[in-house]
């Protein structure tokens, strides 16, 4: 085809110019996009490269090994076991579900658990480990490993959880451990950035919660690098945690040992105390259960089993549980009435059996009364009707003060979970608490430890060691956090007449020592370790005019928690106090024949750091203690599981 | 223009013709080309595998080929353009037919020793059908209903087929790129307002039919529209590629974290790094200056085309030179446009830096006409 050369060149005019223009067009676009990358490199880089970073950099933490926590004499309470766990990683796995039926040929996995393995595997990136089955046992392990080629994406881990080697013993002085809950995040203020880590454990009751930042330790650090989709390409840095504090208790491993057994059975509490430390030697409160269960993951069913059980396995009795002290608070009112003048150490007081104030009826234990009685006899004897008149002489005020010079009404500070306060009634507080004025009824009540009075046995004890020492010593649970050891506390000589404390001590030598005193069936037999103490038998229900009239009902006929609490608190050897004992038996009849016979095996115990002479105790009854010995000595080889279930055997 | 008509002026030949070649255009495309192997060492973590090596060899086959094509006198490959577009067309028709499913979208024909992707070569055969059509059209006719009608016929037939595999980046270039060289040809501005208009229609079109039977583009298309607007909206899902590569691209900074140093591109936090996103890689090691350097050796490619465009009278030549360099920009700036944020992903490489092959080979193809356009063109002896 020919063209005209006008033509042609009008035509290349024309594409010159429209192309200039569409240069033209082109470099202002890449002029914007030069524009757009200045804003984006040079004014935004800043932001971008702390994206980036964040992009780039991980931190992941390692949670560190929780303290330790020993006896007084090393003895291994609550460590840390190695466990081994079964990991899954989905993308060597291939098919999961394939996998997972091979591995439950080998090892027990139960359905809720695959279930919930195969659904967090789903749920997250594919490289991510999934734990599939939690403690397993050594040899499955190792069948595993032998299969390794038939399981693919199936590894063996290693990591630590909470073990009490003593098990039951210490259930309610260590506690347990568990998981974080969303109820443990909620309580704290700036939670620990180690809780968020799955699985991690904290302590949920006992010395376990209350230390729990002691023994909980620092997380380490570990920085990676991972790509985009969150594998770890490489380490970058880490930072090794420091691990929680030791702590070293006070309690004797052995000897908590032997109160448990001996308390089997009952539902009771005992504390065994040093009287110059305040160091508590023992603590025991019975029933008890394994608090292993509860770091493993407690079953409901055995869950339900401790929360049915009307002795209350879950309590922990001796510092959370109160109780009416009863006679054992007989020394309390005399000695504020004693202090106060208005009781002279010889003076007698006629005692018929009751006593009639504005026209109300107080009985006197022994209907048939006692005769003229003073300060030792009172004691010795426990009449109510020598009381119930100091303590109208004295009033619950200067009763009140004196019992808190004791120890009584304090919380003590003791690491354990829920440290009672107890109940030392003033007017004041009748008045406020009940809106009723406080009338002399209620002395009376008070002035044998029972109506309003309430008093744990741990501070019993405390008052007790009190009583023989004349100091003012705390107790003291803790000896040493990472080798740093707690300091005693003494606050000094008690302000309290020494004349006074030594009629009480003696009064508390003839309870146990005198032919006539109550707990005269439970002296330790020996002059290096003579016992002093005193019985107490509270009750649990008002006794009605109209069972009065029958007769009291003998313990032995109501029902178990009708019957009256059996108390006892003594301290040995009683011319040089080194052992304060308390031990309550929740609806255990009488102080005397329920509670002291305990008290005087486990101070025995204490003092002979193992088992006691026979020698110690009175030659009629070595036969019977003997047998006792030999079920005891039986029982603490049997398993913890066991113990109890052997306890009640013999009951 | 005839054979005997280029035979008025001088026209090299035989080797002479090697002394002719737009050299500086040679050179300007062997840097580019370099820029990719070097990045594409560097996304490999500092290997030639897989992706350096690879792309080197296909450099080197790419530049053969353009010097083939130039040695090849201008009326001829003028003559084929015909028979290059219905080629590419029956190719598209097939890939539909037998095609291999890839990345869920049918867009190759296994040939065995190679992917052949008839979408890429439609881009320098419709430009070169084009360009051929306008030179035969008599330029008062340019404007003429029917005549403007025919070449829409040709570039909507491969539109169409491309959308339908689906590619919207390789659609969104073919149109652009066959209404560049209708404007360039003379085209009556009114038409341009009036495809426009009826683009925009196009578009709400498009927007109308999701969620119906005959949706026009696949929900991945749709999410990837969303998340342009909105990459914000789910930056772990579908917005993650464009917030990705903004974090790479912006953490550069003005001189970049130095070669081999980029983060976010070797620890996979990008997709398709050594591909379509190859240029935030560059951004984020070289920085500012490493970009804008890139940007300046493709815009010194378009104005070394420009040149050579405006100094041929052969309206095939020209219009070829312009449509190839116009396919050009089209790459660059839709992908970097995409990697910055400003446009959609749609899938578009870097050109002659993103890895590939089809994509390298084509654009050597279309530098090769324009060599030989450039080689022959008419010159006053």
């Amino acid at each position: 085809m020919k063209r005209s050369p006008a033509d042609t060149e009008a035509s290349a005019r024309k594409i010159t110019r429209r192309g200039l223009l569409l240069g033209g067009l082109q470099v202002s676009f890449a002029a914007m996009l030069v524009g757009r990358m200045r804003y984006m490199q040079v004014e935004q880089a800043d932001e971008y490269r702390d994206l980036a970073e964040e992009n780039r950099v991980k931190f992941s933490l390692i949670p560190p090994a929780r303290g330790l926590i020993h006896d007084r004499n090393g003895v291994l309470i609550a460590g840390n076991e190695q466990n081994y766990r079964i990991v899954m990683v989905r993308e060597d796995a291939g098919d999961p579900e394939a996998v997972l039926t091979r591995l439950r040929k080998i090892v027990w996995i139960d359905d809720a658990d695959v279930r919930r393995a195969l659904d967090e595997m789903r749920r997250r990136s594919p490289f991510v480990p999934v734990t599939v089955a939690d403690r397993i046992a050594w040899e499955d392990v190792a069948e595993v490993a032998v299969n390794a080629p038939a399981l693919p994406g199936v590894t063996a881990e290693v990591g630590l959880s909470r073990l009490y080697p003593r098990a039951n013993d210490f259930a309610h002085v260590i506690g347990y451990v568990g998981p974080v809950s969303d109820y443990d995040l909620s309580k704290l203020v700036d939670p620990d950035p180690l809780l968020q880590i799955p699985r991690f454990q904290i302590g949920k009751s006992g010395v376990e919660a209350k230390m729990e930042l002691d023994l909980r330790g620092s997380a380490g650090t570990r920085e990676v690098e991972v790509n985009a989709v969150g594998r770890e390409m490489r380490e970058l840095g880490r930072e090794e945690g420091r691990a929680g504090d030791n702590i070293q208790l006070t309690v004797d491993a052995d000897l908590q040992a032997y109160v448990q057994a001996r308390l089997a059975g009952e539902s009771a509490a005992a504390v065994v105390m040093d009287t110059v430390t305040g160091d508590v030697l023992a603590i025991g409160s019975a029933p008890t259960f394994d608090p292993n269960k509860f770091v493993r993951g407690i079953s409901s069913k055995d869950y339900n089993t401790l929360i049915n059980d009307i002795y209350r396995p879950l309590a922990a009795k001796p510092a959370q549980g109160t109780y009416p002290p009863g006679s054992t608070f007989k020394m309390v009112t005399a000695l504020a009435a004693l202090e106060d003048g208005v009781i002279d150490l010889n003076e007698t007081i006629r005692c018929n059996g009751h006593v009639e104030v504005h026209s109300r009826r107080f009985h006197c234990w022994k209907r048939a009364g006692h005769g003229p009685v003073d300060l030792a006899k009172s004691l010795r004897e426990s009449c109510d009707i020598y009381y119930y008149e100091i303590a109208q002489r004295v009033g619950i005020e200067k009763i009140s003060a004196m019992a808190r010079k004791l120890g009584l009404g304090e919380r003590h500070d003791l690491p354990l979970s829920a440290v009672a306060q107890g109940l030392i009634p003033t007017k004041a507080w009748k008045r406020e608490a009940r809106g009723a004025d406080w009338v002399v009824g209620d002395s009376l009540n008070a002035g044998i430890g029972q109506g309003f009075v309430l008093a744990s046995p741990l501070q019993l004890t405390v008052m007790t060691a009190r009583l023989a020492t004349g100091q003012a010593i705390h107790p003291r649970l803790v000896r040493s956090v990472n080798g740093v050891e707690t300091p005693v506390r003494n606050d000094g000589p008690l302000d309290i007449s020494t004349s006074h404390l030594e009629a009480i001590r003696q009064g508390m030598y003839e309870v146990v020592n005198a032919r006539r005193g109550t707990a005269g069936r439970s002296k330790i037999v020996g002059d290096d370790m003579r016992m002093a103490g005193k019985t107490g038998t509270s009750q649990v229900r008002n006794i009605t005019t109209a069972e009065r009239a029958r007769g009291v009902f003998r313990n032995e006929d109501l029902p178990w928690e009708r019957r009256d609490h059996a108390l006892f608190v003594g301290y040995a050897p009683h011319d040089n106090p080194r052992y304060a004992v308390t031990v309550v038996v929740e609806h255990g009849g009488g102080g005397s024949k329920a509670a002291a016979p305990i008290a005087r095996d486990v101070m025995l115990q204490a003092a002979y750091q193992g088992q006691p002479p026979l020698e110690a105790y009175p030659s009629n009854q070595r036969g019977t203690i003997r047998s006792r010995q030999r079920d005891i000595e039986e029982m603490l080889e049997m398993p913890h599981a066991e113990r109890e279930k052997a306890a009640e055997g013999r009951a | 223009m005839s054979y005997l008509e280029y035979n008025v002026k001088y026209v090299p030949s035989g080797l002479r013709k090697v002394l002719y070649l737009n050299w500086s255009l040679v050179l300007l495309l062997t840097a580019v080309a370099s820029v990719g192997f070097l990045m594409l060492f560097s996304v490999a973590g500092g290997k030639m595998d897989p992706w350096a090596m690879a792309q080197m060899k296909r450099f080197a086959l790419g530049m053969f080929l353009m010097f083939v094509i130039a040695m090849v006198p201008i009326w001829f490959w003028r003559n084929m353009a015909g028979l290059g577009y219905l080629i590419s067309l029956v190719l598209l028709v097939l890939v539909e037919v037998i095609g291999s499913v890839g990345m869920g979208a049918q867009r190759w024909i296994d040939l065995g020793f190679m992917r052949l992707q008839p979408s890429e070569l439609m881009k320098i055969t419709l430009v070169m059908m084009l360009a051929a059509y306008y030179d035969w059209l008599d330029v008062k006719k340019v404007s003429r209903p029917l005549w403007v009608l025919l070449p829409v016929i040709l570039i909507m037939l491969p539109t169409f087929l491309v959308l339908r595999q689906p590619d919207l980046g390789t659609s969104i270039l073919l149109v652009t790129g066959g209404g560049v060289i209708m404007f360039l040809a003379g085209v009556s501005l009114w038409y341009f307002a009036a495809v426009i208009a009826s683009g925009v229609g196009l578009v709400t079109s498009v927007f109308m039919s999701r969620g119906t039977d005959w949706q026009l583009l696949k929900d991945y298309q749709f999410r990837r529209i969303d998340t342009f607007l909105d990459p914000s909206s789910d930056p772990l899902g579908a917005g993650y590629h464009i917030t990705q590569s903004k974090i790479a691209l912006g953490s550069g900074g003005w001189t970049g974290r130095g070669f081999m140093q980029g983060t976010q591109s070797r620890l996979n936090f990008l997709p398709e790094k050594h591909t379509d996103f190859i240029f935030t890689t560059l951004a984020e090691e070289f920085g500012f200056l490493g970009g804008v350097s890139l940007l300046t050796l493709y815009v010194l490619i378009l104005a070394f085309c420009a040149i050579s465009a405006f100094q041929n009278k052969d309206r095939f030549s020209s219009l070829l030179i312009l449509g190839v360099a116009v396919t050009f920009f089209l790459f660059f700036a839709v992908n970097m446009s995409m990697v910055m944020g400003l446009a959609p992903v749609v899938g578009v490489p870097l050109p002659m830096v993103s890895y590939g092959g089809s994509a390298m080979l084509v654009l050597l193809v279309g530098f090769g006409l324009v060599q030989s356009a450039h080689v022959h063109r008419a010159r006053q002896k």
